[in-house]
């Protein structure tokens, strides 16, 4: 057999990220050297990005089902049951090597494709969250990027017409060459209603919706599954250009479309374009399909099947429909002034041929294209875990307000409403909780109810960093406690699983060390993982992020009357913390703004603590005794005070029992986890301290709210005055230096 | 009274239009298509919602001035029946040049979207009366281009006639004179850029822009 078709050399195979031993499985299969068109299909669909290969062997972990399951991962996007026949439809999704190549252009169309993961199931849009990560405040790129990210988050998702609605932003120089853009929809459908890319059977018609195929984004897949170096912005040209305007329409058409039970199967072209939605609904269906490219609608001419089958033109749709039924497509798809073209058929003969100016240029079986990308066994080593460090080994400073205004104007905490300012969180007219309100979780009202879903977007890198096993534990268990804060009951997760190099043994074990974690948070909390995506290769010249592995958690509020926030402190509110306090500093925020100390071992997550503690606080909540409520987290409990004051406009008097062996600065700033700040009116705080003691949970009174400053023991006053003009100007300041000065 | 919401295929707030009018009057307002040329018989009250009507290309409301329902909005406008437009059903309204002004990119730069402050100016016309003493507002706006602009002249003239019905209290987007809301010298055509139906219930953006659609449903 010969080994390379004609035009065909050992270094286009390697250029399109095949190596020897790939290659060999491609000539096996194929029983012949594939062509150029073929080469093309095997390069995407085998791609890091589309395969998986190197964290299917390890996804397994996760635990996927549950009552509340309808649809795990393995589909577009996941969906759970929320009641009355409803559900909720979704997935985060990475879009980090384009939005750093061109930040407006890649987070904009990152925001596209994770709604079209969503509707394509017949969910309509109804909230958008993101979590980004930017390298050192001070590096060259960080405000360039920041705004151009931001600004493509907003210009998208503001015109389609979706609220963008929480979301976090973080900033370490780990990021430096490789930002993270994480982008996250959520959507509502009736339970009965969902739509799959499984169900085609062979003879159907293969009907093109959407925008016409360009040159844009050729091989995007498989530059999303490289490494960057210095060359990288050189890539450009594979960066992917969005119009949401015609999004909003196709999501109007499609809608539309799927009320009419004329659809058997499916799939939005997302990376690698028309060949992976081929190819997946082929391969879920267990048939052939047969495409003639002539009839793909082109943007430019002369397009090649290579070019076809490698775009990753934007705000495009594949449906396979019920035979006869393509005039209702073309009616509605023509309604709404989008393309709709008949471009093909399913087939019975299980292979994927295309066909181009009257020549077959591709034949080849689907199913190896699926099941026989490789899966690597990744060797790796599990990083040496940082001892823990305690408040007690830590020098106490002399002014803990001074020390809190410092916390709370670094660039993690404060005020990112330099962001949120910039998208729409309001339209849909269901927006209860925003990033603006103070709530730990986004709050959407299911539309003609009175009941809401609760968004969260959660991970705390340097916890991952410090300790990969319990940093991923970490991250589901935050969602999970931002989600109880609000009173929500928490249901389930998507991931967006962000690292370097998994060929590196190091980054290999990072990675597995937060899959284990998360995987052993979600058994114990009951909050599955039901859809997600891996991101590899976030590194840029051997350098890798830090591990990141987000979670988007969603829960029900069953009762919105029944809910809490942490802007409804008033005077003479007791404060109280739920949960053990014991100094826990290692890879703290204070360690790492205070001392510029990036040390020790990420606090140990007790996921027993984490569920009594969690279940106990979301019954006070629905019992109505709670007035404010917010998680511990980044920078403890004087930071959870902060936010409480600032956002009620309250002072707050804590106080530090001396006799504690708990040191000030551990009461005050530790990171210990399963934890709750909560105030309540005396008679309420009073009957919560009674149940607690009665069910064995740890509670502690910390302090009052009252007065204009956050004080400890009568001194270490900070006022909120002061407070707020730092907290909200850092990141002003950061993006608008010149404006600023000139005010 | 029987109201109906214009539906441009990038129209966004036309769901968000339809349930606040239901809401308050107690019917459903008919969702009319861009491309039809007739309001349906009987219409009293219009809204052009807001969104991207036309994607925004070439300029904010541009296109849509020229479709094939405007001609029917504009006769009916010259009626004297209610007609509101809000974000870019504003956009809209000065693009098809029933109301004085334009609105141009917001001064900052970027897109804002926040609970805005306003003040009512003129709280005797019909969009406007059922506000009795109360002079002050908060209504969302959510906008990337909201800059109110006109010439002097024009500013002082519709400012003497009480054609300027809400201004900014912290003025967001750099607009003239903080001009927010402007209606047309007869009264009947009111633009606006915050979005008084994304504030006519508690668990959702307040209630300050019930009074707005209640307004409405007694002067029709």
């Amino acid at each position: 057999m010969t080994q390379y078709a004609d035009g065909i050399t050992a270094e286009i195979v390697a250029e399109h990220g095949i190596n020897d031993e790939e290659y060999a499985i491609i000539l096996d299969r194929l029983g012949r050297a594939p062509n150029m068109v073929e080469l093309g299909i095997f390069s995407v669909m085998w791609s890091e990005h589309c395969s998986y290969k190197s964290s299917r062997a390890h996804l397994g972990k996760f635990p996927t089902s549950g009552e509340k399951v309808i649809q795990g991962p393995g589909e577009n996007a996941g969906v759970i049951d929320i009641g009355d026949g409803q559900a909720a439809i979704f997935k985060m999704e990475s879009h980090n090597h384009p939005s750093y190549i061109e930040p407006y252009q890649g987070a904009a169309t990152g925001v596209g494709g994770i709604l079209r993961d969503v509707f394509t199931m017949g969910a309509r849009p109804v909230a958008l969250l993101n979590a980004l990560r930017f390298g050192a405040p001070d590096h060259e790129k960080t405000q360039h990027l920041v705004g151009g990210v931001v600004a493509g988050i907003g210009g998208y998702g503001n015109c389609v017409g979706v609220p963008t609605v929480g979301g976090e932003t973080n900033f370490h120089e780990g990021y430096n060459g490789n930002i993270l853009v994480n982008a996250m929809a959520v959507g509502l459908a009736d339970a009965d209603k969902i739509f799959y890319a499984r169900g085609a059977e062979p003879g159907q018609p293969i009907v093109y919706v959407g925008s016409k195929t360009g040159r844009d984004g050729i091989h995007g897949a498989t530059m999303a599954s490289a490494e960057f170096d210095d060359e990288s912005e050189e890539k450009r040209p594979t960066v992917q250009v969005g119009d949401p305007f015609v999004e909003k329409k196709l999501i109007e058409a499609c809608l539309e479309l799927m009320a009419t039970d004329a659809i058997a199967a499916i799939q939005d072209m997302g990376a690698a374009g028309l060949t992976s939605s081929s190819v997946e609904m082929a391969d879920k269906g267990g048939i052939g399909i047969k495409l003639i490219m002539d009839d793909v609608p082109q943007r430019e001419e002369n397009m090649s099947t290579y070019e076809m089958m490698l775009s990753e033109s934007q705000e495009r749709m594949l449906v396979i429909m019920k035979p006869g039924r393509e005039d209702v497509a073309k009616a509605i798809f023509e309604k709404w002034e989008l393309d709709v073209a008949v471009i093909g058929e399913t087939t019975d003969t299980g292979r994927m041929v295309l066909e181009h100016k009257g020549e077959i240029v591709c034949d080849i079986p689907v199913a190896p294209l699926a099941d026989d990308a490789p899966k690597y066994e990744r060797p790796y080593f599990a990083p040496e875990v940082r001892a823990q460090i305690n408040a007690k080994d830590v020098a106490q400073p002399s002014h803990m307000g001074e020390v809190l205004l410092k916390l709370m104007s670094s660039p993690n905490m404060a005020s990112k409403a330099w962001i949120w300012r910039q998208y729409d969180r309001h339209v849909m007219a269901d927006t209860a909780a925003s990033s603006e309100d103070p709530s730990d979780a986004a709050i959407v009202r299911v539309h003609g109810t009175n009941k809401a879903l609760a968004i969260t977007a959660d991970c705390t890198p340097r916890y991952c960093y410090a300790d990969p096993f319990e940093g991923g534990k970490q991250a589901v268990a935050e969602a999970w406690r931002n989600l109880t804060a609000t009173g929500a009951d928490p249901i389930a997760i998507t991931d967006c699983l962000n690292f370097g190099n998994p060929e590196r043994e190091e980054i290999m074990g990072q990675f597995v060390g937060c899959v284990e974690g998360m995987a052993q948070a979600c058994a114990a909390l009951n909050f599955p993982v039901v859809s997600g995506n891996v991101s590899l290769y976030n590194e840029t010249n051997g350098v890798a992020i830090p591990p990141t592995p987000a979670v988007g958690g969603v829960g029900l509020i069953p009762d919105m009357d029944k809910r809490a926030g942490f802007g409804c402190m008033t005077e003479g509110h007791i404060l109280m913390v739920v949960g053990k306090t014991t100094g826990a500093m290692g890879a703290s925020t204070y360690l790492r703004v205070i001392e510029g100390r990036e040390e020790g071992g990420a606090p140990l997550v007790h996921l027993d603590l984490e569920k009594t503690n969690g279940n106990f606080v979301r019954g006070q909540i629905r019992a109505g005794r709670i007035s404010a409520c917010h998680d511990l987290s980044d920078g403890g409990l004087a930071c959870a005070a902060a936010d409480m004051a600032l956002a009620s406009d309250t002072g707050i008097k804590l106080a530090h029992d001396a006799d504690s062996d708990v040191p000030m600065h551990g009461f005050l700033f530790g990171e210990d986890q399963a934890r709750y700040l909560l105030a309540a009116k005396k008679d309420d705080a009073i009957a919560i301290i009674q149940d607690a003691k009665a069910e064995d949970i740890d509670i502690q009174v910390v302090g009052l709210a009252g007065g204009t400053a956050v004080s400890v023991n009568g001194a270490h006053h900070l006022e909120l005055d002061r407070l707020r003009a730092a907290w909200e100007g850092w990141l002003p300041e950061l993006m608008e230096p010149a404006a600023e000065a000139a005010e | 009274m029987k109201s109906a919401v214009i539906v441009f295929p990038g129209s966004n707030c036309d769901r968000d239009a339809h349930d606040a009018i239901e809401r308050v009057t107690g019917e459903k307002p008919a969702m009319v298509w861009h491309q039809e040329s007739d309001l349906p018989e009987g219409t009293e009250f219009v809204m052009i919602p807001g969104g991207f009507s036309y994607g925004d290309y070439l300029r904010c409301g541009a296109m849509a001035s020229r479709s094939a329902i405007l001609p029917a909005v504009v006769a009916h406008a010259a009626t004297g029946a209610p007609v509101l437009g809000v974000c870019n059903g504003f956009q809209i309204l000065t693009e098809s040049g029933l109301l004085p002004g334009a609105l141009m990119r917001n001064a900052g730069l970027t897109f804002v979207c926040e609970k805005a402050p306003l003040k009512i100016d003129n709280g005797n016309t019909r969009f406007t009366s059922r506000y009795g003493s109360t002079s002050e507002l908060i209504i969302p706006i959510a906008h990337h281009d909201g800059n109110y602009f006109a010439d002097a002249e024009t500013l002082d003239r519709i400012e003497g006639e009480g054609q300027v019905v809400f201004r900014y209290g912290n003025n967001p987007n750099g607009s003239q004179r903080d001009i927010a809301g402007v209606m047309n010298e007869q009264g009947n055509v009111l633009g606006m850029m915050p979005h008084p139906e994304r504030a006519v219930d508690e668990k959702h953006g307040g209630t300050d822009g019930l009074a707005l659609f209640e307004s409405l449903l007694g002067s029709a």
